[in-house]
């Protein structure tokens, strides 16, 4: 599913302004993750690493970037800061050879299939390898996925006594009117995220959508759906009470909001959420290859992953993090509960694409607004 | 050449129109029959896909709806306020807002309503309070109804502008003529005064029409492509983030290139029927 970042930032830009980890000092005493001292030497003996597209208050990448430098002593340049995944590859195929092109790249899924298959991604397992669901990386290595976010349902508690924990609760009369999307997904990425999760509970799967269409039919009939656009400023002024969004977005806006109006987050119950990602591939033609290895090696590493959680985006090792125990319960008190991603499962491009027919077909006759 | 300064804007106005109008519009028709193997017509076919009929149903009711509500409110007012004995203030305050409000659309215009009428809106709290609850009695502002009241509220100053020159062309000596031959005021209006305003009415509800059909951010500020029209579908393919389908947009677009043809072509025809009653000054 090609998600465009520059989309999800603008419809995201409060997120993880002041995140958990904004300082950076979090990590300040920590020795940094095990690496081995050869690739640390290697790399810096190269002395610098080029990565690109990546936002500072995206996914916490700023700490990211910053502790990076630090513990290692490298100079990293980013590039480009809020471009999309096309044109990552883009800088790959045009800076081949010059001391400036990018090491490394953190694109859609749609991006990492492209890129593997033009060669500009060079393989390597990082040492958490197994750890990566299999669903969201190549398995030869020249892709895998860093961070993930699942649908959510995000609820105005001045407006909504009673917050729906369930799809089935979506459909009771007290939500007249107050369930909307960012828009339609027809055109908005995290309405399509809603229609798959919501077939998910319903009777479908990633192979069968068509409940999820279903389901908003049938949510529409009611009365209950909104056509209006949700976005934070019609979740805290009460218009759209009730949104279903991705949860990174909700609990950024949840924390900006705070001092104005509670904002609840849940990640509903009956299946297992509906997931999107971004992967993070070596370039093929790395002026710095073994500082980009070094790079992999970080953000893979249970601190690099912790720091997602900064920016409430997953990181895709999640599921092991917690069961080893090793996600502070600071941090996991600012989250949905853990057991609700517990085995989350990905699209693959082919059911995205096949979807994305299917609800094009089917959500203009069933969700019939206006 | 006996008028060489004319011929130079004529030639002028041609190239600027050849440059965006002409060019434009034959890259538009291209586009849409020439796919990944050549040329095709399946773009083209896509039309008749269910999404896009609806599409072009929405479009075309709200437009017509619009402008109809347009052309008979706007026209009332502007003659409510140019009557003989109307006091001459209400002609300024009357067009100083039109002027304004006729120039109101988009996403601020969106917004306005939404504070107002919304599902929280201020109206809305207020006539819930006193128990009119206007949500349970079926309205809605995120509807076609609700669009067509929202589009109203720049179709009838702009109306309201347009029409002023028409009504002011209007001699009071034709009305005192029909008097004098005895016709009542109905009469007047039915056999003077109408047949005389009709190609200003019907030119009036073209524009409207047009402006209506065209319109794009504040149905889409509204209600974010959930209500289809055409101009929302080719935002969906061009520049969603969820498929993009530069031909089909350009499908749409000549779709919606000749409806508006089939419009002005069918107002002409009425026009020439019309103009016989056009004033010769």
């Amino acid at each position: 599913m090609s998600f465009n970042r520059r989309f999800m930032l603008q419809s995201g830009l409060a997120v993880a302004s002041t995140s958990l980890f904004g300082t950076g000092r979090a990590f300040a005493a920590a020795p940094g993750p095990n690496v081995p001292a050869a690739l640390i030497a290697a790399a810096k003996k190269e002395g610098a690493i080029n990565v690109i597209t990546l936002p500072r208050d995206w996914a916490n990448w700023g700490v990211t970037m910053d502790r990076f430098q630090e513990l290692y002593g490298v100079k990293l340049t980013d590039d480009n800061p809020d471009g999309s995944s096309a044109e990552e590859l883009q800088a790959i195929r045009t800076l081949k050879s010059q001391k400036r092109a990018p090491d490394v790249v953190d694109v859609g899924p749609a991006f990492a299939v492209q890129g593997k298959k033009e060669k500009l991604f060079a393989p390597y397992k990082v040492a958490t390898w197994a750890e990566i669901p299999a669903d969201v990386k190549d398995a030869e290595g020249h892709y895998y996925g860093d961070y993930y976010g699942v649908t959510c349902f995000a609820a105005n508690k001045s407006v909504v006594k009673n917050m729906p924990q369930t799809w089935a609760d979506l459909m009771k009369p007290e939500y007249k009117g107050m369930i909307a999307l960012n828009g339609s997904p027809l055109s908005a990425g995290a309405a399509i995220g809603a229609v798959f999760a919501a077939a998910l509970a319903n009777g479908g799967s990633y192979d069968n959508v068509l409940p999820g269409v279903e389901f908003f039919g049938k949510l529409n009939d009611i009365g209950n759906f909104s056509p209006s656009k949700a976005g934070a400023a019609s979740l805290v002024a009460g218009q759209t009470p009730i949104t279903i969004d991705w949860d990174y977005l909700s609990l950024g806006y949840k924390q900006a909001n705070a001092s104005k109006v509670e904002i609840e987050v849940v990640v509903p119950k009956e299946a297992k959420p509906f997931g999107n990602y971004y992967c993070q591939a070596i370039s093929a033609f790395a002026p710095n290859p073994k500082t980009a290895r070094l790079w992999m090696e970080y953000v893979y590493s249970d601190e690099g992953q912790l720091a997602f959680l900064g920016g409430f985006a997953h990181p895709i090792r999640f599921d092991s993090l917690v069961a080893a125990g090793k996600v502070p319960d600071s941090i996991l008190k600012t989250l949905p509960p853990a057991s609700a991603y517990k085995g989350i499962k990905f699209a693959t491009l082919e059911q995205a694409d096949k979807a994305k027919k299917v609800i094009a077909d089917a959500w203009p006759r069933l969700v019939k607004v206006g | 050449m006996k008028a060489p300064i004319a011929w130079l804007f004529i030639g002028a106005f041609l190239l600027v129109s050849a440059i965006f109008l002409v060019a434009p519009t034959a890259m538009l028709a291209v586009q849409a029959v020439i796919g990944d193997d050549g040329l095709t017509l399946e773009y083209v076919q896509t039309l008749g896909s269910y999404r896009y009929v609806k599409a072009f149903e929405h479009s075309l009711y709200l437009s017509v709806l619009s402008a109809t509500v347009g052309v008979i409110a706007g026209a009332l007012i502007a003659f409510a306020m140019l009557k003989p004995g109307a006091p001459r203030w209400l002609r300024s305050v009357v067009t100083s807002f039109a002027a304004v409000a006729a120039n109101f659309a988009g996403v601020p215009l969106a917004f306005a309503f939404i504070s107002t009428v919304g599902t929280l809106g201020l109206l809305t709290s207020m006539l819930k309070h006193i128990g009119v609850d206007l949500y349970a009695m079926g309205f809605s502002l995120f509807s076609i109804p609700g669009l067509t009241l929202v589009y109203s509220y720049f179709q009838i100053p702009l109306m309201v502008i347009i029409i002023i020159p028409a009504f002011e062309a209007m001699q009071p000596a034709w009305r005192e003529a029909a008097e004098n031959l005895g016709a009542t005021g109905g009469q007047y209006w039915r056999m003077v005064g109408l047949p005389v305003l009709a190609p200003s009415l019907l030119s009036g509800w073209i524009l409207l029409f047009g402006s209506a059909f065209s319109a794009y951010a504040t149905a889409y500020a509204l209600t974010s492509g959930n209500i289809s029209l055409v101009t929302t579908e080719i935002s969906a393919v061009l520049s969603g983030n969820v498929s993009s389908e530069p031909q089909v947009g350009a499908a749409l677009s000549v779709g919606m290139i000749v409806v508006m043809v089939l419009v002005l072509a069918a107002s002409q025809m009425l026009a020439r029927r019309a103009s016989r009653w056009t004033v010769k000054q």
